[in-house]
């Protein structure tokens, strides 16, 4: 029986996590941090081909590392089913008369919330360090591409804990399928850069094309239409997201 | 009508099958025990029970419902409490039950008077704002036994209900369960392996090891198929051969060895000791020792299983390690 007030709940539930968790957040804030004052200042003066209107570097790359933010804080989230089954919380869940579908989607809009918090923390930071972004508008649509991105990975790492019996081959999915999604999406540099059949890999990444449109949003430039890439998203979002709970549902609890 | 009504219910694991074709049935308001080893398959029977893991075949109803078909009316009627603590510690204990009552549909007032209820019946009103991650072992199992009563289930399991727990807390846990049966009409269903658990807790007791039932009935009647005592007898000797001069005697309810022991039950055992010793002699051996007591569960477990239930776990260990070494990690 689907239930809104179970999604409420599960909702609930993480933001409360959320806000006890301070050294949680910070931990995961000081790495894309730490990226964006290296290397924006790092590579302040390096020219970027295809870059127009003579911007800088940090202005290429904030787009990127908001994706990553998203990208490790999403999967994270989709994974901390696993977590749930280590407490054995996941058991009290799945005894509860509520349809999976409104457990699975509780969890996701509270995922999009945090993450969504921490990638504006991110864009405040890069504010600091002398990042603005083109317009309002803009950015008020690369709030959709980081929403969509936010769903995209909630419902990836949810596939990959609902496979997974313990915790671990947590790290075996953390460095070897979203560090490569990480790198091949062209969060630090341009795709053009790429060898070609490296470049066929990132046209299969998702986050190629949420940072590609973030880019566009934020920047005023982009390697495929804006158009394109939000279509893009919305469809990896919606498959990712139906897997992520079909998997969901199909795994045991105990 | 009853609460709950099992038809050979089944689960096999890949090389396992952990609950084989038991059948039973339940009727509203009793405090029925599974008691056995760990391993014997009474998690795996809950389980099934409460929706969480599907039969490999057989059937079951639960306040009516059949449990594979209608699983949402099963998990509306009935309340658990796991064997290792289902609880979200970075919530507090009231957060916790809220979260529980949301799940279950109650609304804000009835939430807020069940919450109270249940918090005053195991004593946690006072601790009710702390993070769950700071409770000791016993505050835990209380507010997992409160959490399970917030939406009245007419069937509560209780999964190993005092495991781990002092006996001071044991003992209260004990009051709680009793109280709830009696007072507030809730079948429930306890697995255990504490065999002084049953019998002061249980209306009915199965026996079970290896998947199956070895026996059903009221602790009382369990034990007095014992015969009236146990005589336990060390003898100087062969105790296989002592124990069969004993097979012909017609006072001799039951004969077990057991450790070098002879395990014998019988009316007024304190009468036929004498009767003993002088038969010993006849044959030409020494009684050594002799040992009278009232016939336990344990007793009647080993009668059933020839097994004590400690030896039973030592044999999963076992299995459970040649099984990890001959296919890793499952």
């Amino acid at each position: 029986m689907f239930s809104w007030a179970a999604v409420y709940v599960m909702w609930l539930r993480e933001m409360k996590r959320y806000a006890r968790a301070k050294s949680r957040v910070l931990g995961s804030l000081i790495m894309p941090i730490f990226f964006l004052a290296f290397l924006g200042l790092g590579f302040r003066r390096m020219p970027v081909p295809g870059l127009e209107g003579g911007l800088s570097y940090l202005h290429f790359l904030v787009p990127g590392i908001v994706g990553m933010t998203l990208l490790f804080s999403s999967t994270m989230q989709g994974l901390s089913v696993l977590w749930d089954r280590e407490f054995g919380f996941l058991k009290e869940i799945m005894v509860a008369p509520v349809s999976r579908v409104s457990i699975v989607l509780g969890r996701i809009a509270g995922g999009v919330t945090t993450n969504m918090f921490q990638a504006i923390l991110i864009l405040v930071v890069s504010a600091v360090l002398g990042f603005r972004p083109r317009s309002v508008p803009g950015l008020l649509l690369g709030f959709a591409f980081m929403i969509l991105i936010a769903f995209t990975f909630i419902g990836f790492g949810l596939i990959f804990a609902s496979r997974m019996k313990d915790m671990q081959g947590f790290g075996v999915v953390m460095n070897f399928i979203v560090f490569p999604l990480f790198f091949m999406s062209g969060a630090l540099y341009p795709l053009a850069n790429l060898p070609r059949p490296v470049r066929v890999l990132s046209y299969i990444d998702p986050l190629t094309y949420g940072v590609d449109g973030l880019r566009g949003a934020l920047i005023g430039s982009s390697a495929f239409p804006p158009v394109a890439d939000l279509a893009a998203m919305a469809g990896f979002a919606a498959v990712m997201v139906v897997l992520g709970a079909y998997f969901f549902e199909k795994s045991e609890s105990v | 009508m009853d609460a709950i009504h099992v038809e050979k219910l089944t689960k096999a694991f890949d090389d396992l099958t952990a609950v084989d074709a038991i059948s039973f049935a339940v009727p509203a308001g009793e405090l029925f025990g599974l008691l056995g080893p760990n391993g014997a398959g009474k998690t795996t029977t809950i389980n099934m029970l409460s929706t969480l893991l599907r039969p490999t075949s057989g059937r079951a109803e639960v306040a009516g419902f059949d449990i594979v078909s209608h699983r949402d009316s099963v998990r509306r009627s009935i309340g658990i409490v796991f064997q290792e603590p289902a609880l979200d510690g970075k919530l507090t204990g009231r957060e916790n039950l809220e979260f529980h009552a949301m799940m279950y549909g109650l609304g804000k007032v009835e939430r807020r008077e069940r919450i109270d209820e249940v918090l005053g019946l195991v004593e946690l009103a006072d601790k009710a704002r702390v993070l769950v991650e700071k409770y000791s072992g016993g505050m835990k199992r209380r507010l997992e036994i409160a959490r399970g009563l917030i939406h009245r289930p007419k069937v509560l399991f209780l999964d190993e209900p005092t495991l781990g727990l002092d006996t001071q807390t044991r003992r209260r846990i004990w009051e709680y369960i009793k109280v709830l049966n009696r007072e507030a009409g809730v079948t429930i269903i306890l697995t255990t392996h504490y065999m002084e658990e049953a019998d002061f807790l249980c209306d009915r007791v199965a026996i079970m090891d290896n998947g199956r039932f070895a026996a059903l009935d009221s602790p009382r009647v369990l034990k007095d198929l014992m015969g009236g005592d146990v005589v336990s007898l060390e003898v100087d000797g062969n105790p296989a051969a002592f124990l069969y001069e004993f097979s012909d005697i017609d006072w001799v309810k039951t004969r077990n060895l057991h450790e070098g022991e002879v395990v014998l039950t019988m009316e007024r055992g304190e009468r036929r000791i004498p009767e003993i010793i002088l038969l010993a002699q006849e044959k030409g051996l020494a009684v050594t020792s002799v040992h009278l007591r009232k016939p336990s569960l344990e007793d009647v477990f080993l009668h059933f299983t020839g097994k004590t239930i400690r030896e039973s776990e030592a044999g999963v260990a076992e299995r459970n390690r040649a099984m990890m070494m001959g296919h890793g990690r499952r």
